[in-house]
């Protein structure tokens, strides 16, 4: 019976658990396509998404610095260029304990509290497998020991580079500038982008001008990192474009006869083509070696530079903003001859000072006893003032204000490097808004010798001079001629810039200001006729003395009584050869004296370099 | 004539099935996942030959276990049940007492030479002591059966939780429900125990250990704690996800070989697979799986014992539920809760047990007739 039973439910157990069975498959098959949707959103709906992200867990990109363009002068000789380099860098995820690490570090290297500084500013903001450089340029020694340690300091690299070296040092800061570490402000003014890997800029002159093109664009390298952060191997790379070399028209040889001859005194000379624009020398002394500002200067050697008295660190040729003194005549010339005031040949007698009609004060002439009869050409050859304070009288600031601002005097003349100062010619509508004044006649007379509000740079006197020799044709003064072209091979030369003509009522006036010109040198009462002995071409000049120091009525100016710093001014511009011209010089010695004694040899030394030894062939 | 050479090497084949007493279809499953499993932990392993070579030896000891539980028939087992059961029990006791702990958890008990986890050869025991109590009465069960029935679960199941080790409670348990439910539990009753398991979930909760909580709670959000306890979740979904639907290459994984997935050759091995061998290899794998599930349940259905029905029947679901909860787990369907991918996973211990689940079935697909007699 109980036997019976047993069966009975086995046949019954049997279509229970076959139907469990089924029910379970049923629920198999379910769960099985659970997991197959599941994986179906991921692999193939969201594949876009983890592929994504797979990639941005296992692939980094490390940017690569372009490499800096070169700056060549006109003849391929480099003025700037890349050195090869080490700097220790620390990738801060890999290391423990930064600030042990320092110390260990510090025991064979050696870092400033500055360098420390900025690194700590620098790793806050960066994401902390991104390599960040501890200490740049690491001499030998630092190499070798670290070299010898590496093991000891995972994290911890030396990565070859180049630096930014400036091989002709003081000659050629002025114009150059210097490239230096960026800093906070320069990091967001710039493309975040492209200057992801740069760790210089420039800070100052063409290498600030001209940083766009000098930079060159990023490249990146795709690394493959594992999950702790360690590259693995390198996936990819995109090389970077590296900066465009500039040939500027700078003549090394001649920027050294002029940076040699100037010596220790402070001032400036500049040269210009006047064919052309191009500027041949460009000379600001004193000067000091760009290449200490590259990886940070030291604090002492800063300060020293800065606090200098000679200011080493200023750029007289091109932001340097003097008296032009008489070295403005042969323009102010120019107004009174297109004014109708004078007539060139009309000889007139010239007494020892002149006086404005009711007023007591007497502007003196240089000259004790005054020129005597003296017609336009004499008057310049000699400098007389008296003569040049009768035509301003007379004519008024006007004429001189619109003659001198149509030699670009009084505002930048856009040339291809930063900072240009603009020089000041005044008028009675500037004097009004500046001083809330009236124009008076006695400024108008101080103006015509280059005296009173007036201010020029020794680059706008050099272009000036350059116009004048070119019977007012001219062009936009340029460092850069040429740039490398895109495969390498060769340089694309740029084009002058010419400016507007200065188009005279009547064109002898141009020989009339020139004749007075050439006397200058050439005449036998020229004050710089000393200059063109064994001269083997004919130049043109104009000498200029500019007061610093206001002496009283009727007191003598007498050099050797005056505190150095208080001197006058000495300033020489000319041109040669007077026929054809090829090149315009000005010159200016800070207190030097009297311009046609020292400033004018110097301008006869760079002609002659320039004119004898060191113009390009074809000029 | 090629058809005689075909019927020929099927009938010796066959023969050699017989011998050795198992199925061939199963067998042969078996053998290849297992195999493959050893191509797959190559890679995932970071071309690890030694681990492969440990794991290939796991291998032969599993096989061999299979083969000699094949023999044994299924009678003997059902009357070791109960000794075996309460064996087990003992030895959980002796896992808390003097057991040694790995990773915050007591699961490992060395005797002389051999280390185990009493709490994965219990997964055998426990269904060997539901599929000998069901078996004994009525089918389809009663409701007074079943509350007897979870009681003989529970005590395993509390202790294991208590080592603490979740992933195997889970097993553990659902393996027992496996049988309770091929046993005819009432549909009613399935109903009422999912409401009251639903209703006792806050309670489960505040049980739980932090660290279990934090794993439920990341499975929900896991970018809630993208470097804690979401990462590893994180790392294995974009490896899956980023493998897309031919996957990228044998060896090619870059989440598995530059190191974004944890537990690469273990417990996370299918998201290395599915990362290189894309939807496409995991849809192979799970229909395999299923397979081999589905062929485990037929052997089960022609059981001639209630016993042998309900012990098959088990192991098959057990197997299938292991799968699940792996591959649930490392698709961000269920919390991590430590599972080895059957058969492909590094690692001995389970391995062999399941080797050893599957010599069962083939003693019961093997010993029918006896039975019948």
């Amino acid at each position: 019976m109980a036997r019976r039973i047993v069966i009975g439910d086995q046949h019954l157990a049997s279509v229970v658990f076959n139907r469990r069975a089924i029910a379970a498959v049923i629920l198999v098959v379910i769960a099985c396509g659970i997991l197959l949707s599941q994986l179906y959103g991921l692999q193939v709906r969201q594949y876009k998404h983890y592929q994504t992200r797979s990639d941005d867990n296992h692939v980094r990109l490390q940017s690569v610095a372009p490499t800096r363009g070169l700056i060549l002068d006109r003849d391929g000789v480099l003025l700037a260029d890349n050195q090869p380099s080490y700097r220790l860098v620390i990738t801060p995820s890999l290391v423990t304990d930064i600030d042990t690490l320092l110390k260990d570090l510090g025991a064979f290297i050696n870092f400033d509290d500055r360098e420390l500084r900025r690194f700590h500013r620098v790793i806050l903001g960066r994401q902390s497998f991104q390599q960040t450089p501890l200490k740049f340029n690491l001499s030998d020694e630092e190499l070798a020991i670290f070299a010898v340690k590496q093991h000891q300091f995972p994290g911890v690299e030396i990565l070859a580079t180049s630096t930014r070296h400036y091989p002709q040092h003081e000659y050629f800061t002025h114009t150059l500038g210097y490239v230096a570490r960026m800093n906070r402000s320069d990091q967001q003014r710039m493309d975040a982008k492209n200057y992801r890997a740069t760790t210089h800029i420039g800070k100052l002159g063409l290498e600030k001008y001209y940083e766009d093109i000098l930079h060159g664009e990023v490249g990146y390298q795709h690394n493959e990192i594992n999950a702790q952060g360690r590259q693995q191997r390198v996936l990819r790379t995109e090389q970077a474009v590296s900066g465009v070399d500039l040939k500027l028209s700078l003549i090394t040889q001649l920027q050294k006869v002029a940076t040699d001859t100037l010596g220790l005194k402070r001032g400036a000379v500049v040269a210009i083509d006047p064919n052309n624009g191009d500027v041949l020398a460009f000379v600001s002394m004193p000067s000091f070696d760009p290449n200490l500002f590259v990886n940070g200067i030291s604090q002492k050697a800063y300060s020293q530079l800065r606090l200098s008295k000679d200011r080493p660190l200023f750029n007289r040729a091109l932001i340097g903003q003097y008296p032009p003194g008489s070295t403005v005549k042969p323009v102010i010339a120019l107004a009174a001859l297109e004014s109708g005031q004078v007539n060139a040949n009309d000889m007139v007698f010239m007494g020892p000072h002149f006086k404005v009609p009711k007023q007591s004060r007497r502007y003196r002439d240089w000259k004790k006893g005054g020129h005597g009869n003296v017609d336009l050409k004499l008057a310049l050859a000699q400098s007389c003032d008296v003569y040049f304070y009768k035509l301003g009288f007379a004519m008024g600031i006007k004429p001189m204000h619109d003659m001198l601002t149509r030699f670009d005097l009084g505002s930048q003349l856009g040339i291809d490097t930063a900072g240009e100062a603009s020089g000041l010619v005044p008028n009675a509508a500037w004097k009004k808004r500046i001083h809330g004044e009236a124009w008076y006649p006695g400024e108008s007379v101080i103006t015509s010798i280059g005296q009173g509000y007036l201010l020029t740079t020794p680059l706008q006197l050099a272009h000036m001079t350059a116009r004048i020799a070119m019977n007012g044709a001219g062009y936009k003064p340029r460092f850069v001629i040429a740039r490398r072209n895109n495969k390498g091979t060769g340089f694309n030369n740029l084009d002058p810039i010419p400016l507007k003509q200065i188009d005279l009522k009547k064109e002898a006036h141009w020989q009339q200001v020139i004749a007075g010109m050439h006397a200058v040198v050439q005449g036998k009462t020229g004050t710089a006729r000393n200059i063109s002995k064994g001269a083997t071409y004919v130049m043109a000049g104009k000498s200029g003395t500019a007061q610093v120091f206001s002496i009283a009525q009727d007191a003598e100016y007498k050099e050797e009584e005056v505190a150095k710093h208080l001197r006058d001014h000495a300033l020489f511009v000319a041109y040669a050869p007077i026929e054809q011209p090829k090149i315009a010089v000005a010159v200016i010695v800070e207190n030097g004296g009297g311009g046609s004694r020292v400033a004018a040899p110097i301008a006869r030394k760079v002609m002659d370099a320039y004119l004898l030894n060191w113009m390009p062939d074809g000029q | 004539m090629a058809n005689n050479t075909n019927n020929v090497t099927t009938a010796s084949l066959l023969s050699i099935y017989q011998f050795f007493k198992v199925d061939g279809p199963l067998f042969i499953a078996l053998v290849l996942l297992s195999l493959s499993g050893l191509g797959l932990l190559y890679s995932a392993s970071g071309g690890d030959l030694g681990l492969v070579q440990r794991q290939a030896m796991r291998l032969a000891i599993g096989f061999t276990g299979l083969l000699v539980m094949a023999q044994i028939p299924v009678d003997k087992l059902r009357s070791w049940s109960v000794m075996l059961y309460v064996l087990g029990l003992i030895l959980l006791l002796l896992v808390l007492l003097v057991g040694d702990s790995a990773k915050g958890a007591q699961r490992w008990l060395d005797i002389a030479v051999i280390r185990f986890q009493p709490s994965e050869i219990m997964k055998i025991w426990v269904m060997m002591m539901m599929a000998y109590y069901f078996a004994a009465r009525p089918i389809p069960a009663t409701l007074k059966d079943v509350i007897t029935g979870s009681a003989l679960l529970l005590m395993p199941a509390v202790l294991i939780l208590k080592q603490p080790d979740l992933g195997t409670t889970i097993l553990v348990v659902s393996s027992g429900l496996f049988i309770i439910f091929l046993a005819g539990l009432r549909a009613r009753v399935i109903l009422s125990l999912i409401a009251l398991s639903i209703a006792a979930a806050p309670i489960i909760w505040f049980k739980l250990h932090d660290y279990q909580r934090t794993r439920i709670l990341t499975l929900i959000n896991p970018e809630s704690d993208p470097l804690n306890a979401g990462y590893h979740i994180i790392q294995s979904k974009i490896a899956i996800g980023s493998g897309g639907f031919y996957g990228k290459g044998w060896l090619n994984g870059t989440q598995s070989h530059l190191d974004f997935i944890p537990e690469r050759s273990t417990d996370f091995i299918f998201s290395a697979f599915t990362e290189e061998f894309g939807f496409l290899g995991a849809a192979v794998l799970i229909l395999t799986y299923f397979f081999i599930v589905v062929r485990g349940l037929v052997i089960a259905a022609h059981a001639q014992s209630n016993y042998a029905k309900l012990l098959g029947g088990g192991i098959s679901l057990s197997f299938f539920s292991y799968v699940f909860v792996n591959i649930g787990m490392v698709t961000g369907l269920l919390p991590v809760v430590g599972v080895p991918l059957p058969l492909i996973s590094y690692g001995g211990t389970s391995m062999v047990t399941l080797l050893i689940m599957f010599g069962i079935l083939m003693s019961i697909n093997s010993h029918k007739k006896l039975l019948g007699n």
